[in-house]
Formats: C-alpha cells, sequence, structure tokens
C-alpha cells in the first residue's frame, strides 16, 4: 500500500477531534507505555498532555541519552541557489518576490566551502528552491563533487525529484535527503502553493517513497509549523514516518521543527506554536519514536537552543546563512528568513561540551556510499 | 586467572569498551583507562583520517590500549569491506569489529552478510570479529570461514537490558572453538558478571558507560564485575538443584 492510500483514507478534522478529545487517562497511558501506538502519540501531542510536559522531558532526555549518547552533530546548510519558480506565500524566494536571484558557480561554491570548513564543519547541507531549467540533477551532481571532498556527509534540501534522479544523485555521494510536506493539509496546501511545480500535493507527498526506493540513506521530514494547526499536521507527520520505517526499513530518519520565520515581502500565518509546545512535540516524537533524529535549526533562538540540547535533539546546525553565498561570496544577498540565533560554530559547539555533551563534527565516512 | 588470547595475541582484561555515546572525549578516556581495558573499539565514521589530531584517537593514545576498528554503518558485505581496508590502511591494524546492520531501526546485524564478509576479509590477512545475533549455527559457519572469535549480542544494542540471549549464549559458549565475546545490550556490571559466569571469554560494554552518571566510575565497576564472574568461573561453580536430595532413594536396590 502506498502512503498517499493512507492518507486518503483518513480524514483531517475527525484526526484532530480525536487529538483535542484525549484526556489525562490517555496520557498517562501513553506514558507509562512501553511500546507507543499512534494513538499513544496524538495523546501526548494533546491539550490534555500539557500539565505532563516535564515528565515527558525527562522521559526524553533519558529515552534519547540511552540511543544517542551525550552527543550533539553538528552541520552546516549552504545555499545553491535563490531561484525559484514556486510560488509559496510564506517564503522570501517565492516567485512572485521582486529580489535579485543567485545560482553559485563552480567556483563560488568553492570560496563558500574554503569559509565553512575553517569553522570545523564535517557534515554540509545544501539548500535551494526550485529552479528546474538551472538547478536540476546534473547541477546538482556538479556541487557535489567539488564538495565531496572536503565534507564527510552531505545532505540535500531541494526541489522534489524523480527515483532515478535520486539514485544518481546517491550514486554521486548524497547521503540524506530532506523534503518536509510543508503541511498536510490538501486544502491549505494549495492555497499557500498556488503556483508552480510545488502545487502538486501528491507529487510531494509521495516524494519520500522515492527518495527511500533509490537507496538514499537518510530521509528528513518535517512540516512547516505555523501554516495549520500544528498538533494535526504533526500527527499526519508521525504517520507518514511510521509508514516510511515500515517500508523502508533500512533507511534512517530525521525530523525537523522549521517554525516561520519572517521574509522579505511575506506574510506570516497566524497559527504559531509556542516555546512550550515545540518542546511538547519534541518530547512527544522522542517517546512515539526512540531512534527518529531530531534536528533543531538556527530559525530557534539562543535561550531556545540553549535548553533544548537535553530534551530530544540530536543534530543542532550552527552560523547559518540562509542565502546563496552568504558566508563569503555575497554575504549581502537576500536571505530566505531571518535566522535566530546568529552565535558562531565555535560558540555553538562550547556550548554543548558545557551541557556535558561531545559536540560531533564527523559520524560518517565517504567509504561507505 | 587464564589469559585471554585472541588470534595469538594475549589480554590481561577481559573487558572490552566501546567509544561511542560518551559526553566528551576526556570522559571517554578517563573511563577507559578506569577500566584496564586493552581493547577498544572505535567507529571508522566518527575518525576523521584526515587529520593527524582526531580526537577520538588523541585521548586512546595509550601504549596498552589496542585500537579494534569498527565498520558501523556499512549496510552489506561490500561496504564493511571496502571500509575495513580504508581503516586498515590509515590506523595500521589488521584488526576488525565486522558490523553490518543494514536496519538503522535496531541495529540488527545482517547474519548472511556478515558471514560473506568475514570469509573475504579473512582471505584478506584480517582478523575479524563479528558482530551477530546470539545463532548457534552462524558462530559454527563463521568459525568454518576463519573468524577470530564471535560477538553474539546479549539483547539490543544499547538498550540495557542484559542477557535476554542467555539460552542461546550457553549453547554458544558450549560449541565454540574461538573466543565468544558478549557484545550489546550488558547493562549493568551484574549482567558483565553473569555472561563471565556462564563462561564468555570477553565482553563489549559502550552504553552502560558512557551514559552512566560517573562514566569512569561505573567503568571500574565493569572491571571488578568481570573479574570476579570469571574468577567464579574458573573456580567452577557449584551446580543449581532444584529439589532436596531425595530421602528415599529409588534406585537403593541395585546396590
Amino acid at each position: 500500500m502506498s502512503f498517499k492510500e493512507i492518507y486518503d483514507s483518513q480524514n483531517w478534522e475527525e484526526a484532530k477531534a480525536t487529538i483535542y478529545n484525549k484526556t489525562s487517562l490517555d496520557v498517562e497511558k501513553a506514558l507509562s507505555a512501553k511500546r507507543r501506538t499512534l494513538e499513544d502519540f496524538k495523546a501526548l501531542i494533546s491539550p490534555a498532555a500539557a500539565p505532563y510536559l516535564e515528565q515527558m522531558a525527562q522521559l526524553s532526555h533519558q529515552l534519547t541519552q540511552k540511543r544517542f549518547g551525550k552527543t550533539i552533530q553538528l552541520f552546516v546548510p549552504m545555499y545553491l541557489s535563490n531561484e525559484c519558480n514556486n510560488i509559496c506565500t510564506y517564503c522570501g524566494f517565492s516567485f512572485d518576490n521582486k529580489i535579485k536571484r543567485k545560482t553559485l558557480s563552480a567556483d563560488e561554491i568553492l570560496r563558500e566551502i574554503t569559509k565553512i570548513k575553517k569553522s570545523g564543519f564535517n557534515h554540509i547541507l545544501l539548500v535551494t528552491g526550485e529552479a528546474n531549467h538551472t538547478v536540476h540533477v546534473d547541477y546538482f551532481k556538479n556541487a557535489i563533487e567539488i564538495i565531496k571532498p572536503h565534507f564527510a556527509n552531505i545532505s540535500i534540501e531541494v526541489q522534489p525529484l524523480d527515483q532515478n534522479e535520486y539514485e544518481e544523485l546517491q550514486q554521486s555521494g548524497v547521503y540524506a535527503v530532506l523534503v518536509y510536506q510543508e503541511t498536510y493539509h490538501q486544502d491549505k496546501y494549495k492555497e499557500y502553493h498556488p503556483k508552480g511545480k510545488k502545487s502538486n500535493f501528491y507529487y510531494r507527498i509521495e516524494t519520500p517513497e522515492r527518495i527511500g526506493n533509490a537507496g538514499i540513506h537518510k530521509i528528513g521530514l518535517g512540516v512547516l509549523l505555523g501554516l495549520e494547526d500544528w498538533r494535526t499536521d504533526s500527527f499526519f507527520c508521525a504517520l507518514h514516518l511510521d509508514y516510511l520505517q515500515k517500508t523502508y526499513w533500512q533507511t534512517k530518519y530525521s525530523l525537523s521543527f522549521p517554525r516561520i520565520r519572517p521574509a522579505e515581502g511575506i506574510v506570516v500565518p497566524e497559527k504559531t506554536i509556542t516555546d512550550r509546545e515545540l518542546v511538547q512535540l519534541i518530547c512527544a516524537y522522542r517517546l512515539f519514536n526512540e531512534d527518529v533524529e531530531i534536528s533543531v535549526s538556527t530559525r530557534e533562538s539562543e535561550i531556545f537552543r540553549n535548553n533544548i540540547i537535553k530534551l530530544g535533539v540530536t543534530s543542532m546546525s550552527a552560523e547559518s546563512k540562509t542565502n546563496p553565498g552568504g558566508y563569503s561570496v555575497e554575504p549581502e544577498s537576500l536571505e530566505q528568513f531571518e535566522i535566530s540565533d546568529e552565535r558562531s560554530a565555535e560558540q555553538i559547539a562550547t556550548l554543548i561540551s558545557d551541557n556535558n555533551y561531545e559536540p560531533v563534527w564527523k559520524d560518517w565516512d565517504k567509504s561507505f556510499q | 586467572m587464564d589469559k585471554l588470547i585472541i588470534a595469538n595475541k594475549e589480554f590481561q582484561s577481559r573487558l572490552f569498551l566501546g567509544t561511542g555515546k560518551f559526553g566528551s572525549t576526556k570522559l571517554m578516556e578517563q573511563a577507559v583507562l578506569a577500566s584496564d581495558s586493552e581493547l577498544v573499539t572505535v567507529a571508522l565514521k566518527r575518525i576523521d583520517l584526515e587529520t593527524d589530531t582526531d580526537a577520538l584517537l588523541t585521548h586512546l593514545n595509550h601504549s596498552h590500549i589496542n585500537l579494534l576498528p569498527n565498520t558501523s554503518g556499512a549496510r552489506n558485505a561490500k561496504e564493511a569491506v571496502f571500509a575495513a581496508q580504508l581503516s586498515r590502511e590509515a590506523l595500521e591494524t589488521n584488526w576488525l569489529k565486522l558490523e553490518i546492520h543494514p536496519d538503522p531501526k535496531y541495529l540488527m546485524p545482517d547474519p548472511i552478510e556478515t558471514l560473506k564478509a568475514t570469509e573475504e576479509l579473512v582471505k584478506l590477512g584480517f582478523i575479524v570479529l563479528p558482530y551477530i545475533h546470539a545463532d548457534p549455527v552462524l558462530c559454527k559457519r563463521l568459525e568454518e570461514v576463519g573468524t577470530a572469535a564471535v560477538m553474539p549480542l546479549g539483547s539490543p544494542i544499547g538498550t540495557n537490558k542484559g542477557l535476554r540471549t542467555i539460552d542461546f549464549l550457553e549453547i554458544i559458549i558450549e560449541q565454540s572453538k574461538v573466543p565468544v565475546i558478549v557484545d550489546a545490550g550488558i547493562g549493568a556490571p551484574s549482567d558483565a558478571a553473569k555472561a563471565m559466569e556462564l563462561g564468555a571469554d570477553a565482553v563489549l560494554v559502550n552504553t552502560a558507560i558512557a551514559v552512566a552518571g560517573n562514566p569512569a566510575e561505573m567503568a571500574k565497576a565493569f572491571k571488578i564485575a568481570v573479574e570476579a564472574g570469571r574468577m567464579g568461573y574458573e573456580a567452577k561453580l557449584g551446580g543449581i538443584k532444584n529439589n532436596a536430595s531425595a530421602s528415599s532413594p529409588l534406585i537403593s536396590f541395585l546396590d
């Protein structure tokens, strides 16, 4: 069965109602369960779980340490291009946003990574918009060829591709592919993505299956928090994760929790998630899935990142720029969104050490393609 | 106590350590030193072979410590063999902990790929210590292709659940002609002592020490437990009786 069939058999409003109807009894049952189900996950993200947050945090802390040890992996995002043919009403790179467009040349990529390497990074995440005529598989392969000698681990967060394209990228050295559904609410998805290839809801929702079929080592999932009710969206994301993990059992999974940030020319939607709720969500995921990797980016504030280290997170980005060329080539070009935590990689590594955790710069090797 | 010999190499200590999951490389070093272990496993993927100052390796640079590189990350025999060759070249040791777990959720070892890789690596001159399920038949098959030891799991890796596979470990220990090292799942010093009492030749411990409140103290506790368990085994444990001796023997008429 494909995920589309599972998705189509679900009803958003019904799912939402079951989450909001969970009681403290359901939460207590979920907390004491040995193996937690999707119904337990619903209870843990429900409003009824709010009074149990400390207990959830303690459990999340213990489970994460048992599985991942006292370590946090560090990675750096590198934006290759801000060209984009999609209209996404919340994004600084949106096609209808009149900004200067840039795609890094081979020489510029080399200049960027020379700068990034100086900060100590060995894991890199390559990011683009969606401009299939210029930023396509051949462009990615060229970029990866330049980057590969300098990094132990390469992930990409680019437009959804076909299976054969993912296979090519796997061969060329891509370890992980991150693709966020943004929202699992089909109608809202169409509203936020009115134009461009991205407006095809099902092509996007089926992307992780194409990545899995292509044999990529790791798939990154997530929703853009703020577009729709975060609880219901996160339930669908957990449903997706559960399906993928059972189907592509040789693949690793990671979750990200992007919250909408201010950006040039956009209106920030209103369905915000508070810090407290985001902690609840992170802990709920950990209790539901002990082995999923959890990543927190520099979208989050210093104070949030200082305190989230012990609560279930396994990787963090640092010193990020969200504009192509942002590290050295063109520091002033327009960014995708505003960074909140602007501390250097060294400062973040020190922060991790001060929490008695080991900052891990390298946890992969090129020999395992 | 008897000395442990693997591939003609003598070990005073029967406790092997993993080096992942520690809160810092300094804590890891302190734990390794406190354990008196002479064989520690390091994940090839964690080591930066391009520098001479890799943090993990720098902290393991003690004359009594031997490195056992592992292939964690490999999903099949081909990847494991390739990684092994790389590690032999870079770390100048032909010892290898073979780990092939295509399942990133429970890190279950793949028996088929492991057997295939062991056979190939032995031919290439490696001293192979494969991480496997507590599968007695697989252990014999690995022996036949020249494995230096077998490393069956006590319970799923990282779970601290102890010796859940005890019935199979007993069969493996009974049948094995190569050293048996219980790896994975050992959660407390008492688990390690138990494995040694069963007659295991050594144990490998990582998570239970690395995430302990005081890793160095825990390492020492494991050292003592392993010694106690081995001593108990060598001193020949008394058998366990379920019933008292019968007061009216049934076969006295034969006397």
